[in-house]
């Protein structure tokens, strides 16, 4: 982490670089595998429409007449309970999942982070009052609360990303605040408190940008255990609905048809494996690299 | 010790009050009347108005949020609106069944992650070590409703070689009838030596405790291998290789025990969360714990029942994570200062 005067504040900028370049040369083997995996996935949900062999079957397109065929050529993963396309689906899904992941780790992250840095440069009673808040919400299973939050909204894949979120802020809340809590004793942000630099400048400008490199870590483990819930939401029929492409509810939905038409639940659910994978063995490699 | 001892209960008890009040606040947003729901909807307006009151629901908020505190502490967690029993009697009978499934996961995880880990740690960066750390990782990624789904499809289903659902077979009620100590089927059947029981039971909990199993076997067996190879590189474990030790003999004889201490904590941490993980396996798999509870509470909009497991779940998880400081700081006095 870079050490800099008050005049100089640290940016952040050239830091993530150095980081993010750092922890993706150095990584293991297994690590890039995760990487890869996921710029594929990622790839995958941005040209969706692009690369779906039936864009429509996306959406609510139904083909009676071709319910539930097997993997073909014509049809890679085979068609579900309406004769939709198993593989358009399956890509249709990832923009739900990614685009829920990314929600919830932004609302999630700005949240935690901006209540952490503010108890850890605070410290004293704010700090106690934040904290404890924290430790309320985090004595809440995620998946519970959100049960609870789903129930009170209406299912839709707005609450769960609102559910998740609020069940997972207080992780970084605490993390932000023990490093910032380090941070804030440090000679350059006394010297901006002697220059008389107003408090939240120097939490914002100063503490803030310091504090940041173990929660961007953080963020990415996270990546796979928030498309896990929302998958189990979703499951539970608490998040999207049809016709809305979503792997959670593509299992339930065939989830009768599991011993005769496999296909309509396995495909749905490898792709839920392996992206909670690929960000799984990336934030480990991520992790282990930056911890060195 | 006494202080931090003092000063972490402290801290529980404040968490606590915190979640009797948020789990308030969410039973206070859940749509629907609970009136209406406990009295049905052809009650009479007067029946309407004697089940509002018997809820207290003319009252204020703070007035009602007293009363429920009140209840709480008196040990009436209310009246479910679905069993039309005291949620307390429910959640003693569904939570026994939910610790026999999510208890029987954790022997199978610390039994099968530990050694992995060990092994791992033991081939570092070669081919064992690389599908170990595989596997883990594939057993923390993999939706446990889906995993549920597919095992019951491929064992049960499709091969019969275990019961699709339940936790034992019904018609042993008949046959050889149960008594009924601990609600934890299997230990009742152990201790009156009621085998029929004993043995439906087991066979019903290998699929389902197999699957809650894969993500604390995952994690127990990258955190073992982390610690020890952690711990292997300190000088203790120089100096035992300059005596002589093999490399198996470091890291089971001397690295081990320091290794385990943080595999503990997780353990604790890892049971709670599994308690709620096994909520999934529990719907797909039909076992009478507190998922099916919940499940049914939430689609009934059963307000009382969904906060008593609200609450329950978020007390199991306070206890679990003062347990792991308790101990830690009995282990490490270092820990007591922070």
């Amino acid at each position: 982490m870079t050490v800099s005067g008050p005049a100089g504040a640290p940016t952040l900028q050239p830091q993530l670089r150095r980081t993010a370049l750092r922890g993706l040369a150095g990584m293991d083997r297994l690590a890039t595998v995760g990487a890869v995996l996921l710029a594929l996935i990622v790839l995958a949900a941005l040209l969706a429409p692009l690369i779906a062999p039936y864009p429509d079957d996306g959406g609510s397109a139904t083909h009676p007449l071709e319910a539930l065929l097997p993997p073909s050529g014509a049809h890679w993963f085979g068609t579900d309970q309406v004769g939709r396309d198993v593989l358009s689906r399956v890509l249709y899904g990832a923009r739900t999942s990614l685009l829920i992941a990314v929600a919830v780790l932004v609302i999630a992250g700005v949240v935690g982070v901006v209540l952490g840095v503010v108890a850890g440069y605070a410290g004293g009673w704010v700090r106690d009052v934040i904290m404890r808040v924290t430790d309320v919400f985090l004595a809440f299973p995620a998946l519970l609360l959100s049960l609870a939050l789903a129930v009170v909204l209406q299912p839709s894949v707005t609450t769960v990303i609102v559910a998740i979120a609020v069940t997972w802020w207080p992780w970084y809340a605490r993390l932000t605040a023990s490093v910032a809590a380090s941070v804030s004793t440090r000679g350059f942000v006394d010297s901006a408190r002697c220059l008389g630099v107003p408090a939240p400048v120097i939490v914002f400008r100063h503490v803030l940008p310091n504090s940041l490199t173990p929660v961007l870590v953080q963020l990415s483990l996270d990546g796979g255990g928030v498309i896990l819930t929302a998958a189990a939401l979703s499951y539970l029929g608490l998040g999207a609905h049809e016709p809305t492409s979503e792997w959670g509810l593509m299992v339930q939905q065939g989830q009768s048809l599991f011993t005769t038409d496999w296909w309509v639940v396995t495909c749905p659910g490898v792709a839920i494996l392996i992206t909670a994978f690929a960000f799984n063995v990336l934030g480990e490699g991520l992790r282990a690299r930056l911890a060195r | 010790m006494l202080r931090y001892l003092t000063r972490r209960l402290g801290q529980a008890v404040l968490v606590v009050a915190g979640v009797v009040i948020l789990t308030f606040v969410i039973m206070r947003l859940v749509p629907g009347d609970p009136a209406v729901a406990y009295a049905g909807p052809r009650a009479s307006p007067a029946e309407l108005a004697a089940a509002r009151a018997r809820f207290g629901l003319n009252d204020s908020l703070p007035v009602q949020l007293w009363s429920y505190v009140r209840d709480l502490l008196g040990g009436d967690w209310g009246t479910s609106l679905h069993t039309r029993r005291p949620v307390r009697d429910d959640l003693f009978q569904a939570f026994p069944a939910s610790l026999e499934l999510v208890g029987a996961a954790l022997v199978v995880a610390i039994v099968v992650g530990i050694p992995l880990g060990i092994a791992a740690a033991r081939y570092k960066g070669k081919l064992p070590d690389l599908s170990i750390r595989i596997s883990s990782m594939l057993a923390v990624s993999v939706p446990v409703f889906w995993l549920a789904l597919a095992l019951q499809t491929l064992f049960a289903s499709g091969l019969g070689w275990f019961p699709v659902a339940g936790e034992y077979d019904a018609n042993l009620d008949a046959t050889s009838p149960l008594h009924v100590y601990t609600n934890i089927t299997a230990v009742d059947a152990l201790f009156t030596g009621n085998w029929p029981i004993l043995g439906s039971t087991l066979a019903h909990l290998v699929l389902p405790a197999l699957v809650i199993a894969a993500y604390p076997a995952g994690v127990i067996a990258q955190m073992t291998r982390a610690a020890l190879i952690e711990e292997s590189s300190r000088d203790h474990a120089r100096l035992e290789r300059a005596l002589g030790f093999g490399e198996t003999a470091v890291l089971t004889r001397f690295a081990l025990r320091p290794a385990l201490n943080p595999v503990l904590s997780l353990i604790a941490l890892v049971f709670a969360y599994s308690i709620v993980n096994g909520f999934l396996v529990e719907a797909v798999f039909n076992w009478p714990g507190l998922g099916r509870y919940a499940a049914d509470s939430i689609r009934s909009l059963d307000t009382p029942a969904i906060a008593g497991v609200t609450l329950l779940v978020a007390i199991l998880y306070v206890v679990a994570n003062l347990a792991v400081d308790l101990v830690q700081g009995v282990i490490d006095p270092r820990v007591r200062s922070r």
